[in-house]
C-alpha cells in the first residue's frame, strides 16, 4: 500500500468511527490526501493541509489531522477547516461547502509564521495542591490520561509520540472570606 | 521572496495570492484565476524559510486581516481571505 492509500483508509476509518463523511468531491478530496501526505513526509506527521505547519510537533500538535478543531466546526459548519471531514448534510449536497474561519489562536498560528512564541504561564497545577510533581497528562491521539511527573515516551495504549501528550491543567479558585 | 507569476489576459488587476501548496482551498483559487486568465502571482509560504514567513504575517496583519490561506490581495488594498468566489468575482470584475 502506498502512503496516499493508508492516508486514505485511515481517514475513511477516522471518518467512520465518528460517523463524519470524507470531501465528496473526488478532485477536493485527493488535493487534500496529497497535502496530507506531503506534510507526513515533510514533518513526519500529518499536519493539516490548510494550515501552516512549523516543523516543531510539540506546537503543532493541535493540528495533526483530525485536528482539535474538527469536532467544533463539523458541529457549528458542517465541515472542518480543510473540508477533509464534513457532515452527511454537506456529504448529500444540501448544505453548500464553502471556506470557514480558522479556530486556531493567533498565538498559535505565530509560531509557525516566524515568531518566538510567549512563554505559556501555568496556573496552580493539581500536583502543587496534592504536594506531588506528577501532573495529568492525556494522548491527543487516543484519550488515554496518567498521572506522572513527565508525559510517558510512548503511548502505551496506541503507541503516539510524547509531543502528542497534552496536560489537563484543572484550576483551583481560593475564596477568602 | 520569491513571487512565482502567472500570466493571463486579463491584466487591470495588480493580483497576489498567499498560499500554501498543500492546501485544497489554495489549489482551487490557482486554478479560479488560471481558469479565468487572471495574471497573478502567488507565493507558497509553507517553502518559505522563517524570516520571509515573517515578512507575509506582518503583510497581511498590516492590512488588518486574519492570517489564513488562501489570502488574495487585489490590486493592494482589498483583501480576501479563503477562497470566495463571489467575493473574487465582484473585486476582479468577471
Amino acid at each position: 500500500m502506498t502512503s496516499l492509500e493508508h492516508i486514505k483508509r485511515r481517514a475513511e476509518s477516522n471518518a467512520k468511527a465518528h460517523g463524519y463523511f470524507l470531501n465528496p468531491d473526488p478532485d477536493f478530496l485527493n488535493n487534500l490526501l496529497e497535502g496530507l501526505n506531503e506534510n507526513e513526509g515533510r514533518y513526519g506527521y500529518g499536519a493539516c493541509p490548510c494550515r501552516l505547519a512549523s516543523g516543531n510537533l510539540e506546537w503543532d500538535n493541535d493540528i495533526v489531522c483530525p485536528c482539535d478543531y474538527r469536532d467544533p466546526d463539523v458541529d457549528e459548519f458542517g465541515q472542518c477547516f480543510c473540508a477533509l471531514y464534513v457532515n452527511q448534510e454537506v456529504f448529500q449536497g444540501t448544505k453548500p461547502m464553502e471556506p470557514i474561519p480558522e479556530r486556531r489562536s493567533q498565538a498559535k498560528i505565530d509560531r509557525a509564521m516566524g515568531k518566538v512564541p510567549e512563554p505559556i504561564q501555568v496556573k496552580a497545577e493539581m500536583g502543587e495542591i496534592m504536594g506531588t510533581n506528577r501532573k495529568l497528562y492525556y494522548c491527543k491521539v487516543c484519550g488515554y490520561v496518567t498521572f506522572r511527573e513527565e508525559p510517558p515516551h510512548k503511548c502505551p495504549i496506541c503507541q503516539a509520540k510524547q509531543e502528542m501528550f497534552g496536560e489537563i491543567i484543572l484550576e483551583t479558585e481560593l475564596k477568602i472570606r | 521572496m520569491e513571487r512565482k507569476k502567472v500570466q493571463g489576459d486579463r491584466k487591470n488587476h495588480q493580483v497576489l495570492l498567499y498560499a500554501l501548496s498543500t492546501c485544497g482551498w489554495c489549489k482551487m483559487t490557482k486554478a479560479f484565476l488560471t481558469d479565468n486568465s487572471v495574471e497573478h502571482e502567488y507565493v507558497d509560504v509553507d517553502k518559505l524559510d522563517m524570516e520571509e514567513r515573517e515578512l507575509v504575517n506582518k503583510d497581511i496583519k498590516n492590512r488588518g486581516a486574519r492570517l489564513a490561506f488562501p489570502t488574495i490581495i487585489i490590486d493592494d488594498k482589498t483583501v480576501i481571505t479563503g477562497f470566495k468566489k463571489d467575493k473574487l468575482t465582484e473585486a476582479l470584475g468577471l
